[in-house]
Formats: structure tokens, C-alpha cells, sequence
């Protein structure tokens, strides 16, 4: 097992910058996900770890040791990181256990411990007797269980996860999730998930880094993230946060300012040092709208959603027919298409300005 | 300070990059150098004189406008055969697609020299086939074929399949929408056909008009076989007879003549480039193809016809050399009677030459097969996985063999190993190995191509994956790389086979007494008169031909579709 540090990882294609001036240090043992939508650059940090891709300026260290520099770099066979790929990248030419057992056949593991650990690595996952078919002849969820075994029984130092789950359905997707959480918590291994989904982010990871256009924006705790986004990205990102202009009034005392936003005043989480604004943003979340009351806020609802046992509304402020905003409203209330009502915002957390972190 | 590892990886990339660039370069652009550098100093010293002869013969531009008649002649009758033959197969419901194009590409992978010795077979006055109809002229009467005439017919129906096969490929690229928007704007279907899809298909055909006529230009067994008896020759047969009659002392001269021929090849494929890039009509949507043209009561007789161009390009000349090689003697009519296998006993059994030819020719075309086989993977794997901006060079370098006629590489070897190889002291001038030199250089590329393009379907990351892993870079071509691509490089092993089992074009020039090929005794017996040998040793190698076409239709469900080319 082994920590990763990234310094100031810098990856360009032609002009372009896929991967720009990222650093993080990830713990040994550490669950991380790297969280960002398609084409942030993901999947080329995660070759960049993996080997596969050379970067251009910065160091990449697993283990206390320098796998990438600028013009050098430890080739991914050496490197001891395993993968699981998207698409799976079983070879269709072998069996389960003949995939399995092929990095301990290029080790030259002898073949009585070679068979033994390819069935603990197939128990492991729950395929046991598994072991002779074809992946052409196994489910999709069976192949992912395949290569995490295959990239479980080297024990590598760091697992690397690309977007694992993207080609499952929705309830092998759930189970799966399930047992990453298990394999991670068995065997304690550094692991690097990528995904673009938030809520299997959130569900998984013990940290999380949501990059955005090549960079790391924020590397968090799933709760830090949610509660506290460092930018309007994130926030809207994470849990479809709300981002709306506001006021700060007050210097930040106690980790809270004053600010009105839509015309209502009230006390808003902030981060440390919060100074009076005329210009900020505030992220607040659905759960933060109460409606039904006689709130200082008007909005002209503009979709109902019924969801069960309630309804997901969709409205605009009548003060600002710009900002957008969700809440829920639990039956037997109900607004139509069309209707005004008002509503309140109980808290919710100041946006600090870009380069105040 | 460098990292540990780092520089054994390096090692054995390197070691591969440099073992295929060298292999490669000996066998496309050490023998290309040579040819050039013999036309700028002709047997070590600067001189003009041998291109001046060479270019002053009157003979020399003889042939030069024979190899250009023949060309275009032979070229535009391919491509409107093939086209024809495309459209009808592909934009119709004609029923029966599968074997009929299994069929009508069979004359691409028989040789020409058979060809010609077939269809000679068919229509001369000592035909079985007439003499059994009784439309045989009489005896002494002359061949038709022996024209300018015969050999652009017969150059024209051998290379139509080529066009053929890649126009359809181009017509199943065209996305239904163009057609369908084609026709619900009103226009008839004839008028989409002129309009919409023959514009559509242009790159196909100039492309294909290209190949066809380098493969045209480039023949030798068809005008050896109908043009030598008429006193008709053309570059790659004016080139064969001086060296026959002069030996080594004419090569700096046939060094030009090949020259000349190369450039004429050279120039088609320039002028396609530049139709090509005036004319970009990529079709980029992926989607599915268009809904074929019902022809209603014309289907059957559209079939018809279909089945008769075969009858007339496959069967009649396939009939015409298995009946020739039936009988015992020259002009004698086929009956029960006269039937006899003593000309196949005569090849197999007591003619040593043709006896060892086929030893000789099996030798030859497993050992360029089992070669190009072991190339391809490493080299189609640099070419399409580690793309780096010299790799295209690697790409072109093994094309050029292929693409140049095959008088070029048969005198550029002969040039090279002529005296010994210096340092090493290599002689290989006058054996067999000369032969098996060249064979590998020119067939690499059509064991390179399928594998190239079973790469290109393959997803990258099954290699990474074994990287990771922890296997090395040959590791992982052996037991990720190859049996991966395995079956499309096969399949590109079983054309070489099947290519070079009756090739004549290069050994014809490199063959010395012992190592003769099954080609050069085709040529020697139909020379010397015997056409029933002849007819009987090129019988056996259309059905070995035949077999391994079947064979490897036993694997075609694992191939990447193209690969095979009789396989629709
Ligand atoms: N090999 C490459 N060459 C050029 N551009 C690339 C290459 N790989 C990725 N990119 C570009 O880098 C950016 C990030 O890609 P990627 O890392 O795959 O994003 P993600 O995995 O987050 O969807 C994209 O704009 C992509 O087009
Ligand atoms: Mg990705």
C-alpha cells in the first residue's frame, strides 16, 4: 500500500491543457474520488498516475517514490498500480482464471500459489467456480467483478478506478457500489476512483477532488463539499445546489455573516474572514427552502414535479426572474404551473470569492 | 536524477523499434537505393551512357506506349466492369450476393499467367471445349487473344473484381439518409444513381482506377502469354527478353526500363492523389445502408446476367484449361477415349523441373507467409498503437514493394546480390533465396493490412491492462498482441500463400535452373508448346487455391470484415 502525491501535475495536448498545475496528497489507504464532468481531464490524470501518459511539468509520487517527472518516467509495468478500466479491457482470449492469474504468471509465481490466490481472489468478488468461462459468457456485472479481481490478486499499492460503473444499470450499479465500499474497507488499499456521478462519489469516497477544465478545484470531504463548495461550480455541481446572488452585510463573526439575498436578510454560514460584499454568491440547498408559509420571497413557480409522497418545484424569484430554484413541497400542498408563492430561505452558505481560499 | 526502471523500458522499445525499422528498410528501401543509385552510376561509375541507350532504343518507346495502351485499355474496362458490377450488387435486390461474390472474385487471386493460359485454352483452334461444341476453328487458325485487343480484355476482366471490391466497400459506407433525401426531393432512382451516388462514390473509384492501373501496367503474366507470341511487348516483357538474351551485362540497361516502368505506376498513383483531393466527399455519419432497389420483374433477369458474367469470367476459362489438361496432346478432341491424368503424372512425377517447382514454390510461400505473419504483428502494433510521426514512414516503406510493379523489386534485388554482399559475404545471386528475398518483401504488406485494420478494432486498453499487469513489451505481444489480431494476420499469411504459390512476375527474372517456381514452369511449358503441362500445373494450383479459400472460410467469423476478400 502506498500514499500518492501529485505536485503541480501539469499534462498539455498540443495547446490544449488536459490535466493544469493539479496537486494532492492522498493517504495511504485513503478512498479518493475525482469527480468532475466529461472531458475535465479525469481520465488523463489517472493515466498520468497509471504510466500511461508522460506529463509535462510536475512529479507524480507513489509511495515515497518518483514514478513521473518532466522527460522521465517509470514505465506502468513497474509501477505495481492496478486498474480497472471502463470498459472492463478483459481479454477475450483467456478465461476468468487465465485473466486473473496473468500478472502472477508474468511475476513467475509458482503455479500451485498462482491457483490458490486466483481463487481467493475469485471468492473474493463471489465468482467462485467461475474460473474456466469465457468473459464473453458472463454478465455485466460478473466482467467488472472480474477485473476487480484481476487487479485485486498482485495486491497492488494504489487502485485505479475509471469511471467503473458508467456502463452497469442502475440497480447492478447500486450493488456494485457496495462492493467497492466492502473490497476497500477488506483490504485497506489506496484507491483513485473516477467517476462523473456525485452521489456515487459522495456514497464511496473518504475525499473527494472535483476538477473542472484541467484543474482541481476543491479536495474535500464529501461533507465539506456539500456544505461548504469553494466555488459556484461546485456548488451547483454537488447535490444541484442553487447559486444566488446576495449581499454580505457583516464581517464574519463566529464562522456566520448577515447577507440579504432576494431581498430577505438572514445569517449565512461563511468561511473565516468573510468581509462586507456587495457582490457574492450564496449556495443553498432545496432542503433550505421551507414554502407554504408567508416567506419574504416571492417566486412564480414554473414546473411541479409530482414525486411521491410530495412535489419537486421549480420556480423563479420575482424579484430577479433569472435565479432559478428547487425545493420540495410535501403533499398535501401543492403549486401549479403558473402560480406565486412564497418562501423563506433558512440557511445556506456564502460562496468565497475565486482566489480567496 | 533518473528514475529506476525508466531505463530498461526504454531498452526493449527501442530494441523492437530498431529490429522492424531495420527489416523494413532492407527490404523496401535498401533495394529501392539501389535501383536509383545503379541509374545514376551504372556499375559503380558516373555515366549517362546506359540511360541514354536505354532511352534512345526505338524498342523502349515501343513498349512504353504498348504498357500505356494496355494500361488505360485494360484499366478502363476494370473499372467499368467493377462499377457496374458493384452497383448492381449492392444497390439491388439480387438474391444470391454471398456466393456470387465469392465467385467473382476468384480470378483476383488466380494468377495472371493462368488466366491467359485458360482463356488461351478456351478460344484457341486446339480448344476441347469448342472442338466438344464444335465451334473449334480449324488447326493453324491464329488465337484471337494473341492481340492488343486480348490482352486488354484479359487485363480488364483480372483486375475488375479489384474495382469491384472497392467500390462496394465505399457503397456500404453510404448512409441511407443521402439516398432516401435523394429520392423523396423526386428524383428517379436512375437519377439518384447519376446524381447522388456515383458523384458520392468518385474517391472509391479514382482510388480504384488507381490501383487498377498500376496492377495493369505492372502485369506481366498476361502480355507474356498473349503478346510475346504476336511480337507485342510491353515494359515488364521487353524487360524480361534482354535480360534472358543479355544476362548481368544489361542490368544497368533494364535498371532504366524498370525506372521508366515505376514512374508510369508512380504517376497513376500521383494522379489519383490529385482527383482525390479536389474531390473530398468524406461521408462521415456512421449509420445504416440504404434499402436496396427492387427491381421487380427485371430481378431474375438481372440474375441472370450475374451468373453468366461468372460462367463467362470463372467458369468457360476454368473449363478450358481443366479440359486441356485432359487431353494427351495438343489439338486432340476430348472423349472417353482420348481423357487421360497422364499430363498430370508427367508434372507431378517425372518433369524434374516442374517436380521441384513445386517444392519449390510450397517452400517459398509458407516461408514468406510464416515470415510476414511474424512482421506484421510488431510492425502493424507500431504503426497503429505507438503512432509516432515516423511510423506513417514505416507504413509507406512496407507498401512500396507491394505498390511498385513487380519487374522494379525483381531487378532492384538482382542489382543488389548480384556480386556478394560485401562484409558478409551473402551470395544468394542465382538460388533460390533471391527469390524468397523478395517474395518477403513484397508480400509483408498484404499480411500488414489486415492486421493494421484488426488493430484498429481492438481497444487499447486489453494491452494496458496486461501492463499494468507487470508484462513487458514482448510479453505482452505475445500473449495479448498476437492472438488478438491472430486471425486477421492469418488470413493475411493464407493470400500471401496463395499469392505467391503461382507467382511469376519476380521469379520469372530471378530464377536459375533448380530453383524454379510453379510459375516460371507455366511459362517455360506454354513457351516450349507443351500447353497441356502447362494447363495441368496451373489446373493443381487453382484448386489449391480453392481449398485454402475454403479453409479459411472455416475462420472467417473471427476475422474483421474486408479481410477475405471473396467473403461479402
Ligand atoms: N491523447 C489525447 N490527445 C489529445 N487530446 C486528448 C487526449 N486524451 C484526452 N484529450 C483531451 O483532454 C481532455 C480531457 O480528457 P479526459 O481526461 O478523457 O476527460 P474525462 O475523462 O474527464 O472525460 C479532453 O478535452 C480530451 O479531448
Ligand atoms: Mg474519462
Amino acid at each position: 500500500m502506498a500514499g500518492l502525491k501529485l505536485e503541480n501535475v501539469t499534462k498539455t495536448f498540443g495547446d490544449h491543457d488536459a490535466v493544469s498545475n493539479v496537486s494532492m496528497n492522498v493517504a495511504n489507504g485513503e478512498f479518493v474520488a475525482v469527480l468532475g464532468p466529461s472531458g475535465c481531464g479525469k481520465t488523463t490524470l489517472l493515466r498520468l498516475v497509471a504510466g500511461f501518459e508522460q506529463l509535462n511539468a510536475g512529479q507524480i509520487i507513489v509511495g515515497g517514490e518518483v514514478m513521473s517527472a518532466p522527460g522521465q518516467s517509470v514505465p506502468p509495468e513497474l509501477r505495481r498500480v492496478g486498474i480497472v478500466f471502463q470498459n472492463y479491457a478483459l481479454w477475450p482470449h483467456m478465461t476468468v482464471a487465465e485473466n486473473v492469474g496473468y500478472s502472477l504468471k508474468v511475476a513467475k509465481v509458482d503455479r500451485a500459489t498462482r491457483e490458490k490466490r486466483v481463487a481467493d481472489a475469485l471468492a473474493l468478488v463471489d465468482l467462485q467456480g467461475y474460473g474456466d468461462r469465457r468473459p464473453a459468457n458472463l454478465s455485466g456485472g460478473q466482467r467488472q467483478r472480474v477485473a476487480l479481481a484481476r487487479c485485486l490478486v498482485s495486491a497492488p499499492s494504489l487502485v485505479l478506478f475509471d469511471e467503473p460503473l458508467a456502463n452497469l444499470d442502475v440497480h447492478l450499479r447500486a450493488a456494485m457500489e457496495d462492493e467497492f465500499a466492502a473490497f476497500h474497507k477488506r483490504t485497506g488499499t489506496t484507491i483513485i476512483y473516477i467517476t462523473h456521478d456525485q452521489a456515487e462519489a459522495m456514497a464511496l469516497a473518504d475525499r473527494i477532488a472535483v476538477m473542472d477544465r484541467g484543474r482541481l478545484i476543491q479536495f474535500a470531504t464529501p461533507r465539506e463539499l456539500y456544505e461548504e463548495p469553494a466555488t459556484e461550480m461546485v456548488a451547483s455541481f454537488i447535490a444541484q445546489g442553487m447559486v444566488v446572488p446576495c449581499e454580505v452585510l457583516s464581517n464574519e463573526t463566529n464562522g456566520r455573516c448577515r447577507v440579504r439575498v432576494l431581498g430577505q436578510e438572514a445569517e449565512f454560514r461563511c468561511r473565516k474572514g468573510q468581509g462586507v460584499t456587495a457582490d457574492a454568491k450564496v449556495c443553498i440547498r432545496s432542503a433550505d427552502i421551507s414554502a407554504g408559509g408567508d416567506g419574504p420571497i416571492g417566486v412564480i413557480v414554473r414546473r411541479s414535479v409530482y414525486k411521491g409522497g410530495g412535489s419537486r418545484i421549480e420556480a423563479v424569484a420575482k424579484a430577479d426572474e433569472s435565479v432559478d430554484l428547487h425545493f420540495e413541497l410535501a403533499d398535501p400542498h401543492r403549486l401549479e404551473e403558473g402560480a406565486t408563492a412564497r418562501i423563506s430561505i433558512g440557511s445556506g452558505w456564502v460562496i468565497p470569492a475565486e482566489g480567496a481560499a | 536524477m533518473p528514475l529506476t526502471g525508466a531505463r530498461k523500458y526504454q531498452g526493449s522499445d527501442g530494441a523492437l523499434i530498431a529490429g522492424v525499422a531495420i527489416i523494413v528498410a532492407m527490404l523496401s528501401i535498401v533495394p529501392m537505393f539501389r535501383l536509383a543509385f545503379e541509374i545514376v552510376m551504372p556499375q559503380g561509375s558516373l555515366s549517362a551512357a546506359p540511360t541514354i541507350a536505354a532511352l534512345s532504343g526505338s524498342a523502349t518507346w515501343t513498349a512504353t506506349l504498348h504498357s500505356l495502351q494496355v494500361g488505360i485499355g485494360g484499366t478502363l474496362l476494370a473499372v467499368v466492369l467493377g462499377t457496374a458490377v458493384a452497383l448492381l450488387v449492392s444497390l439491388t435486390d439480387v438474391r444470391g450476393r454471398g456466393p456470387f461474390v465469392l465467385f467473382y472474385v476468384v480470378p483476383l487471386l488466380i494468377a495472371p499467367q493462368v488466366t491467359a493460359l485458360a482463356w488461351l485454352q478456351l478460344f484457341g483452334p486446339a480448344s476441347p471445349f469448342l472442338k466438344l461444341i464444335g465451334m473449334a476453328p480449324p488447326l493453324g487458325t491464329r488465337n484471337p487473344l494473341y492481340s492488343t485487343g486480348g490482352i486488354i480484355a484479359l487485363l480488364g476482366v483480372q483486375y475488375a473484381p479489384l474495382v469491384f471490391l472497392m467500390v462496394r466497400a465505399g457503397l456500404r459506407k453510404l448512409p441511407r439518409e443521402l439516398v432516401e433525401a435523394g429520392l423523396s426531393s423526386g428524383a428517379g432512382r436512375w437519377t439518384v444513381v447519376g446524381t447522388i451516388i456515383l458523384p458520392l462514390m468518385t474517391p472509391s473509384i479514382i482510388g480504384a482506377t488507381a490501383l487498377a492501373f498500376v496492377s495493369c501496367v505492372g502485369n506481366f503474366g498476361i502480355p507474356a502469354f498473349l503478346g510475346i507470341p504476336a511480337g507485342y511487348l510491353v515494359l515488364p516483357t521487353l524487360i524480361y527478353q534482354r535480360l534472358a538474351s543479355g544476362g548481368p551485362a544489361v542490368l544497368s540497361e533494364v535498371a532504366v526500363l524498370s525506372m521508366l516502368i515505376g514512374l508510369i505506376a508512380m504517376a497513376g498513383i500521383l494522379a489519383q492523389d490529385f482527383a482525390a483531393r479536389r474531390r473530398d466527399y468524406r461521408i462521415t455519419s456512421a449509420s445504416l445502408t440504404a434499402a436496396p432497389f427492387t427491381l421487380g420483374k427485371w430481378r431474375p433477369l438481372a440474375e441472370l446476367l450475374m451468373w453468366l458474367v461468372v460462367i463467362v469470367v470463372l467458369v468457360l476459362p476454368i473449363l478450358g484449361l481443366l479440359l486441356t489438361s485432359l487431353v494427351a496432346a495438343y489439338g486432340v478432341p476430348l472423349t472417353m477415349k482420348t481423357v487421360t491424368l497422364a499430363n498430370y503424372e508427367f508434372v507431378l512425377f517425372e518433369h524434374a523441373a516442374a517436380r521441384r517447382a513445386f517444392f519449390n514454390s510450397f517452400g517459398l510461400s509458407l516461408a514468406a507467409a510464416a515470415f510476414a505473419v511474424v512482421i506484421a504483428v510488431p510492425l502493424a502494433y507500431l504503426i497503429t498503437w505507438r503512432k509516432r510521426w515516423w511510423t506513417r514512414f514505416l507504413n509507406l516503406s512496407a507498401e512500396l514493394p507491394y505498390a511498385l510493379p513487380g519487374v522494379v523489386l525483381a531487378i532492384a534485388s538482382l542489382l543488389l546480390f548480384l556480386k556478394p554482399l560485401p562484409v558478409i559475404g551473402l551470395h544468394i545471386y542465382n538460388t533460390i533465396w533471391i527469390i524468397l528475398y523478395a517474395y518477403l518483401a513484397r508480400f509483408l504488406v498484404l499480411a500488414l493490412r489486415p492486421t493494421i485494420s484488426g488493430l484498429h478494432q481492438i481497444d487499447r486498453s486489453l494491452e494496458e491492462a496486461a501492463q499494468v499487469a507487470g508484462a513487458g513489451l514482448y510479453r505482452r505481444l505475445r500473449t495479448i498482441v498476437f492472438p488478438l489480431v491472430a486471425p486477421a494476420t492469418l488470413a493475411g499469411g493464407v493470400l500471401i500463400f496463395m499469392t505467391a504459390f503461382s507467382e511469376l512476375t519476380v521469379s520469372a527474372l530471378l530464377w536459375a535452373s533448380g530453383s524454379e517456381t510453379i510459375g516460371v514452369v507455366i511459362f517455360s511449358f506454354e513457351q516450349g508448346g507443351d500447353s497441356n503441362y502447362a494447363a495441368a500445373v496451373s489446373t493443381l494450383t487453382v484448386l489449391v487455391t480453392f481449398v485454402l479459400m475454403l479453409f479459411t472460410n472455416l475462420f472467417a467469423r473471427h476475422l474483421p470484415s474486408g479481410v477475405l476478400p471473396w467473403r461479402d
